[in-house]
């Protein structure tokens, strides 16, 4: 059995090639040809047209403040949790995987009945006499939807990396002198630097590619670069267009990875 | 002896409800290598974090050179301390490592480089300063975290079992070198282990604990030559310990038949236990013995043979360089010097003591 | 980290505050649940009638029976195909390890819909008729990921020696994998194929651009009513399904909290 294990990887390499690594083939191919099939950079210049550049620059720019948000809500987070002795790891997860049994459309569509002029969240801010919020259909809305939803993305994969930090390493570092803020940014931060990343990765690469939040609580005055690639395939079905787009799109993902493993590198 | 330096005084800790040092009074001195020596639970590592300032006594008081030390941060006392496992940077190199401590005191750059250099040098490292932590094995990284520790030129450092990760003959190799660094820098080395051996070859004062008590406090020859009670004498080395009678100054009725012995003071008639090492035990032909008994087990142990001898109802375990097959029958002889009485237990905590043997 | 029993006030208050954040949009599902008025925006008084209503809509009955069925079959498939992997990759070379453990990576890191478009092109290249069959394709792609990252850690802690030791006693290798290693497996196994189904059932983008017309599952008929108003029978669902898996991780995860005590 052990010599010939690795023939047992056929079935799933079959799978990823068909379902993984053609499909992505499929969308090079559109991407870079026109209708009658011929080679073509048009798809992908598209991006530089006014439109698109506008919601593309929307979209990483909403994506990064929603990244930053959750980063700055999730650390501190993480680290009490991290700092909770007894409780196991997996009930803290559990809580965090737990909202995702609502579906996530209507947990989405219910902070408009949270936010809504005469909603929850304004008659107890006019209950405590302070001034409503009138940021539905607006991109505020759209980047406390995406750091709602992604909140927890973030929240994981640093509660991991945190739980991880052996207790003798930070008592030595108290023991050699630091007090709590060295302690903090030349030990504990640089320790948790993998979390930080995927944190980061998970958080910005759905945030940019979103089109849902944005449709949901965005009413249909914002749109990011997701909504245009949905529309190309749903509605104005230019494929080719839509492919070339999507392509721009991965490009950033790619960026994203790259600069977080240089951050990491250095690190 | 030397200046003291550290006063534990009265110090008790529990953990939920559970009593892990109860009144602790312990005296360490300046340049002095003590070992607190138990078993795990005995109170000796949570010892060593109130010294290093990890954990806050319920009650008691540290003093360290003559000021009371008991609430401040560890980071602000002059000792540090080696980790179990080490507990290196790993985001850092070994350099970085080193120089953690004195980056945080400010110290100047060639200093530092200087000190890097000693210490590397003094822990046989040198030219290990760009490596990572993850790339040194064990015993390597173990001395990085001397090194680390050594740099900031503290008064004391505190040293939780140190070389509990390592294999035996790294272990060995490695006390050595503690003794040798040790006599080179000129400080107080705070030791903690459950390893008899290693406490026995490196201290010049053990500190024999067990749950929350102190049981015996002396140096190595002490400790095992005439060890205080019961717990004491089977936690060094094997040992014969035997409930006996003590008839008068220097007669003692162990098993029914009376060996003289060195002892006085005990009173007359009393119960008493006795301590008798199993390489005191002499194997003599049976009309020389105090006792005579049968031998009933042998194992060869290479620098001498294990026996067990059945003598008066009591299985006698005997060390000797010579070999008595089983069955054989044979005299026992103590000298009088060797054995050594102890007092039964008076204390209820003690009593458990005993009674966990 | 620094290990504390306690937490302070100010940790307390921050920890509420997150938790509020998360589940507020719950809250507010489950009260419009209960609302009599049909808009979500103003409150009409306590009602049961949504729930009652919810049992004739077919069309929602039919969506939710999809999207189990779905979730069950992707997350089974994933399992088994996720787990087979993972074995073989244990006996793999470093170096064809890396290239399909990269490859793998590929749907977990990519966005959503791009894998949605990808899966959405091959599809009609292939001349696929789009329905159940291509969900469920495009669903067991994105969850073989979520299968493997979970068994892949266990099986690196697995001891080889356990299985050795059962061929060393007779054993045939099936019997042994069988008896010995797939149970050591299990529990990574299991927590792959639950994050999988969740993954599933809340899945909408990839979906959405793999089923086609005709087919619904609940996140695309949710999707479909947002213009028009969500019927209020959905948040009755969706509490429904919330409260049944709550009670179920609140049964599961106080027995083991039990066993864990007893094992100390």
């Amino acid at each position: 059995m052990n010599s010939k294990k690795h023939l047992l990887a056929a079935p799933y390499a079959a799978w990823a090639a068909i379902f993984i690594i053609v499909p992505l083939g499929m969308i090079l191919y559109y991407g870079l040809t026109d209708k009658s099939g011929s080679f073509t950079l048009e798809n992908l210049l598209a991006i530089a047209s006014p439109g698109h550049a506008r919601s593309l620059w929307r979209s990483v720019w909403l994506s990064l403040i929603s990244t930053a948000v959750c980063f700055l809500l999730a650390y501190p987070l993480a680290m009490i949790l991290a700092g909770k002795k007894g409780r196991n790891g997996s009930f803290i997860i559990l809580i965090f995987i737990l909202p995702m049994w609502m579906n996530f459309l209507l947990r989405t569509l219910a902070w408009q009945t949270l936010l809504e002029k005469t909603g929850v969240i304004n008659s107890i801010l006019a209950f405590l006499g302070l001034p409503a919020l009138k940021i539905i259909n607006t991109p505020s809305a759209i980047v406390l939807g995406m750091v709602y939803n992604f909140l927890p993305f973030m929240v994981l994969p640093l509660y991991n990396a945190l739980s991880k930090i052996d207790e003798n390493v930070i008592h030595a570092a108290k023991d050699l002198g630091a007090n709590k803020i060295q302690t903090f940014f030349r030990i504990i931060l640089p320790l948790s630097v993998p979390g930080i990343i995927s944190g980061i990765t998970m958080v910005f690469v759905p945030a940019l590619t979103t089109f849902v939040i944005s449709t949901l609580l965005g009413g249909s005055k914002v749109l990011l670069i997701g909504n245009i690639i949905e529309q190309e395939f749903t509605q104005a079905g230019n494929w080719h267009l839509g492919s070339g787009l999507s392509i721009v799109l991965m490009v950033f993902i790619l960026i994203n990875m790259v600069v977080t493993a240089l951050f990491d590198k250095e690190e | 002896m030397q200046k003291e330096l550290i006063r534990l005084e009265h110090i008790s800790k529990s953990f939920d409800g559970q009593m892990v040092l109860d009144d602790l009074e312990l005296n360490i001195h300046e340049n002095e290598f003590v070992t607190l020596l138990g078993p795990s639970g005995c109170g000796k590592t949570t010892t060593l974090r109130i010294l290093g300032g990890f954990v806050q006594p319920d009650a008691g008081k540290v003093i360290f050179d003559a000021r009371d030390i008991t609430g401040m941060p560890p980071n602000k006392r002059q000792l540090n301390t080696v980790f179990q496992k080490y507990a290196l940077f790993t985001h850092m190199t070994i350099a970085e490592n080193i120089a953690f401590g004195l980056k945080i005191k400010k110290k100047s750059k060639s200093y530092i480089d200087d000190k890097i250099k000693y210490a590397l040098k003094l822990v046989n490292l040198e030219g290990y300063g760009s490596r990572m932590p993850d790339s040194l094995s064990g015993g390597q990284q173990q001395r990085i975290a001397i090194a680390r520790a050594i740099v900031n030129e503290p008064k004391v450092l505190l040293l939780d079992e140190p070389l509990g990760a390592l294999d035996l003959k790294l272990r060995q190799e490695m006390q050595y070198e503690l003794i040798r660094m040790k006599n080179e820098l000129g400080i107080t080395f705070v030791y903690v282990t459950h390893d008899q051996e290693e406490a026995l070859t490196m201290s010049d004062t053990i500190v024999v604990m067990n749950q929350g008590y102190i049981q015996q406090i002396g140096s190595p020859e002490s400790i095992y030559n005439e060890p205080e009670n019961a717990f004491v004498a089977d936690f060094i080395g094997d040992s014969n310990i035997i409930a006996a009678t003590m008839i008068e100054d220097k007669c003692v009725e162990i098993l029914g038949t009376r060996f003289a012995c060195v002892d006085t003071g005990f009173g007359t008639r009393k119960p008493v236990d006795v301590v008798i090492r199993p390489e005191d035990v002499e194997l003599v032909p049976p009309e020389n013995g105090t006792i005579t008994g049968v031998v009933t087990h042998l194992i060869f142990k290479g620098v001498h043979y294990e026996m067990e001898v059945m003598a008066n109802g009591f299985e006698w375990l005997v060390h000797s360089t010579v070999l008595s097959p089983v069955g054989k029958e044979v005299g026992l002889r103590v000298d009088p010097f060797n054995i050594q009485i102890m007092n039964k237990p008076e204390s209820e905590d003690e009593e458990a003591v005993a009674l966990e043997l | 980290m620094k290990r504390n029993k306690t937490m302070t006030i100010t940790q307390k208050i921050y920890v509420a505050l997150i938790f509020i954040f998360l589940y507020a949009p719950i809250v507010t599902l489950i009260v419009l649940s209960f609302n009599a008025s049909k808009t979500r925006a103003k409150w009409g008084g306590f009602t049961l009638k949504w729930y009652v209503s919810l049992l004739q809509d077919e069309t929602i009955l039919d969506a939710l029976g999809t999207t189990l069925l779905i979730a069950f079959l992707s997350a089974l498939t994933a399992a088994v195909i996720g787990t087979i992997a993972c074995i073989a990759m244990s006996g793999m070379k470093r170096r064809s390890r890396a290239v399909l453990m990269g490859i793998t990576n590929i749907p977990m890191l990519n966005a959503d819909i791009v894998t949605g478009i990808s899966l959405m092109l091959l599809f009609i290249s292939l001349g696929f008729r789009f329905g159940f069959g291509t969900i469920l394709l495009s669903h067991i792609t994105f969850n073989i990921p979520y299968v493997i990252l979970s068994v892949l850690p266990r099986m690196k802690q697995l001891n080889p020696s356990v299985y050795e030791a059962a061929l060393d006693l007779g054993a045939s290798p099936l019997f042994a994998f069988f008896k010995v290693t797939l149970p050591d497996l299990m529990p990574g196994i299991l927590s792959g194929f639950l994050m999988a189904f969740t993954m599933s059932l809340d899945d909408f983008i990839i979906t959405h651009f793999t089923k086609g017309s005709g087919l619904n599952t609940l996140s695309t008929k949710i999707y479909t009513e947002v213009r028009k108003g969500i019927k209020p029978e959905m948040y009755a669902l969706s509490t429904i399904i919330f409260v049944t898996v709550l009670v179920l991780l609140i049964l599961v995860n106080i027995t083991p909290e039990k066993a864990q005590k007893e094992n100390i």
